[in-house]
C-alpha cells in the first residue's frame, strides 16, 4: 500500500509527509517504521511534502517527541492530524 | 553486499596514499596572488586554480588553520602536484614545504621583485612539466580499506532523517567494518543529539574531548547570538524543508554515523586522522567550508545527503549527493548521484539503499564524475577563526 507520511518511532508525536499536495481534510496513510505498523489518520491542514503531522494531541508545553527524542516544546494546543511546525513548536536549546 | 575485499582503481601516490583523481592544482597563497594563479591555469590545460580569499596579516590559531588548510588540501592524494603562488617567499616556501613532504611535486614562486607577468611565465612553464608528469601516472588496484571517506549533509530536511542519512549510516557502518578511514563533524548541528554522539565515543578520553569542544563550540554560538539562530540553524531552507528545531536537525544528522560505528577519536580542523576507524571534526556546519575542512584532512570521497537540494561540490574531493526527497529529484535531479526515494515510498530497505551508495563510490574512487564535478561546482571555502590583525 501506498503510503503518505512516516513515523519514525512508536511513541513519537510526529509523522513526516512524504507525498505532495496532501490537502485539508484528506484520510492519510501513514507507516510507523518501528513495528512496521500502518496507520491512518484525518489531516486538517494542507501539509507541504516535508513537513510534519501531530500524530497525537498535545498540549501547551508538551515535549515532541521524534526519534524517541525531544525536539522542542509546543507553544499552544495542537490536535492530531495539525500541521505541526515553527508556528506551534519552539526548540528549547538557544 | 559484502564491501570487505573490494577493489577499486587509484592512484598511489609517493607516500603511499590513495587518491581517487589527479589534480594539478595552482595554490594561491593569499588572496591578492588569485590573479596569478588564474593566469597560469588559464594558460596551462588540466591544472586548476584554487581561488580563495585569505591570507593576509591572519595571526595565530587562525593563521595555524589557514596553512594546515592550505597544506593539507596540496597533499591530499587526490592532487598529482602542486604550484604556489604566494606574495611572498615566506609564507609560499612554508607551504611548498608543508607539501613537499609527501613526496609529490611542487614548486613555489612570489610576486614581489618579480610581477605578475614574470611569475605566470615562470610558473605556468613549470606547470607544463607537471601536468605532463601527471597524465602519465596510472590507476593501479588498491584495497577498499585505503579510502578515506568524509560526509556531511546539506540543506537537510525531514527526509534526510529518515532516508538519506541513514543511507550514509548503512554504508558507513559497512566501511568501518571493512577498516577504512572515516570523518563527520558539524559541531553546531550536533545540539539536541549531542548526548547520542557521546554514548558513541570510544573511550572516556575521546568522550572528554568530544565534549569540549562541543561545549566550546555552544559557548562562540551563545557570544554571538541575537536569537534563537532561526533562519541560521535551522536554515530557512532546513525549514521550508519542514525542519522545525536544532533538535530535529540534529537527529536526522547523527544518522549519518550509523548504528554501530565507534568514534574512536576527534580532530581538530583540516587535522589529519592518525589511523582508520571513525573521527569526529570539531567543524562549521556549512557545506563548502566542512567539505574543504575534510579535503585539507586527506579524505579522498565525499558522501553528502540532501534533502532540499544543497548543490555544493568541491574543486579535489568528489563529492557523492544522495536525496530522498521525490520533489528534489523532480525538479533538480541533475544534482543528485544517488537517489534514495524509494526509501520513502518503502519499496527499498536501508540494507539495499546503503549498497547502492557504496556502489557508487566504487564508480566515483574508479573514476566516474560526480554530478557536482560534472556542472563544475568547485567551492573552496576556508573557515577563519576571528578577525585580521
Amino acid at each position: 500500500m501506498s503510503i503518505d507520511f512516516i513515523v519514525h518511532d512508536a511513541d513519537d508525536s510526529v509523522g513526516v509527509i512524504v507525498v505532495e499536495g496532501i490537502q485539508a481534510g484528506q484520510e492519510v496513510t501513514g507507516w510507523i517504521m518501528e513495528g512496521n505498523e500502518t496507520v491512518t489518520c484525518t489531516v486538517h491542514d494542507a501539509i507541504p511534502i516535508g513537513h510534519k503531522l501531530a500524530v497525537r494531541d498535545l498540549a501547551e508545553n508538551d515535549a515532541v517527541m521524534k526519534y524517541s527524542v525531544d525536539i522542542g516544546r509546543a507553544i499552544k494546543p495542537i490536535n492530531k492530524g495539525e500541521h505541526l511546525h515553527v508556528h506551534n513548536v519552539k526548540t528549547k536549546r538557544w | 553486499m559484502e564491501i570487505s575485499g573490494r577493489k577499486f582503481q587509484g592512484y598511489r601516490r609517493e607516500n603511499g596514499r590513495v587518491g581517487v583523481r589527479n589534480h594539478v592544482i595552482v595554490m594561491p597563497v593569499d588572496d591578492i596572488s588569485n590573479a596569478a594563479a588564474e593566469a597560469v591555469a588559464n594558460n596551462i590545460k588540466g591544472t586548476l586554480a584554487l581561488p580563495h580569499a585569505y591570507g593576509r596579516l591572519q595571526f595565530g590559531p587562525d593563521l595555524d588553520l589557514h596553512f594546515r588548510t592550505l597544506i593539507g588540501i596540496g597533499c591530499n592524494p587526490n592532487v598529482a602536484a602542486v604550484i604556489v603562488i604566494g606574495i611572498e617567499p615566506g609564507w609560499t616556501n612554508k607551504v611548498v614545504d608543508g607539501i613537499k613532504a609527501t613526496g609529490k611535486p611542487v614548486e613555489g614562486f612570489w610576486i614581489e621583485q618579480n610581477g605578475d607577468h614574470n611569475t605566470i611565465c615562470a610558473a605556468s612553464k613549470k606547470a607544463r612539466e607537471f601536468v605532463q608528469h601527471a597524465s602519465e601516472l596510472q590507476r593501479e588496484e588498491c584495497d577498499i580499506n585505503e579510502l578515506w571517506v568524509s560526509t556531511k549533509c546539506g540543506e537537510s530536511d525531514t527526509t534526510s532523517g529518515l532516508a538519506s542519512c541513514p543511507t550514509t549510516g548503512n554504508a558507513f557502518d559497512k566501511l568501518y567494518d571493512a577498516g577504512c578511514t572515516l570523518v563527520f563533524g558539524e559541531t553546531s548541528e550536533l545540539t539536541g543529539g549531542e548526548h547520542l554522539v557521546a554514548e558513541r565515543c570510544a573511550t572516556p578520553e575521546v568522550r572528554k574531548q568530544f565534549q569540549a569542544m562541543f561545549d566550546g563550540y555552544s559557548n562562540m554560538i551563545d557570544r554571538y547570538k541575537t536569537s534563537d539562530l532561526s533562519e541560521s540553524q535551522p536554515t530557512k531552507g532546513n525549514i521550508e524543508g519542514g525542519l522545525t528545531t536544532i533538535e530535529e536537525k540534529a537527529l536526522g544528522n547523527i544518522q549519518k554515523i550509523g548504528k554501530r560505528c565507534m568514534v574512536d577519536g576527534v580532530l581538530d580542523k583540516a587535522e589529519a586522522p592518525t589511523g582508520p576507524g571513525l573521527w569526529f571534526m570539531d567543524s562549521s556546519s556549512a557545506a563548502a567550508e566542512m567539505v574543504t575542512l575534510c579535503a585539507a584532512a586527506g579524505y579522498v570521497v565525499h558522501f553528502f545527503p540532501t534533502g532540499q537540494g544543497n548543490v555544493i561540490g568541491n574543486p579535489i574531493l568528489p563529492v557523492i549527493k544522495l536525496c530522498a526527497n521525490p520533489r528534489t529529484l523532480r525538479t533538480m535531479s541533475e544534482h543528485i548521484d544517488v537517489d534514495v526515494t524509494p526509501l520513502v515510498r518503502r519499496e527499498m530497505d536501508m540494507d539495499e539503499a546503503g549498497d547502492a551508495l557504496l556502489e557508487m563510490m566504487v564508480r566515483t574512487a574508479n573514476g566516474r564524475h560526480t554530478a557536482a564535478e560534472a556542472l563544475g561546482h568547485r567551492e573552496f571555502v576556508m573557515t577563519r577563526l576571528y578577525e585580521s590583525a
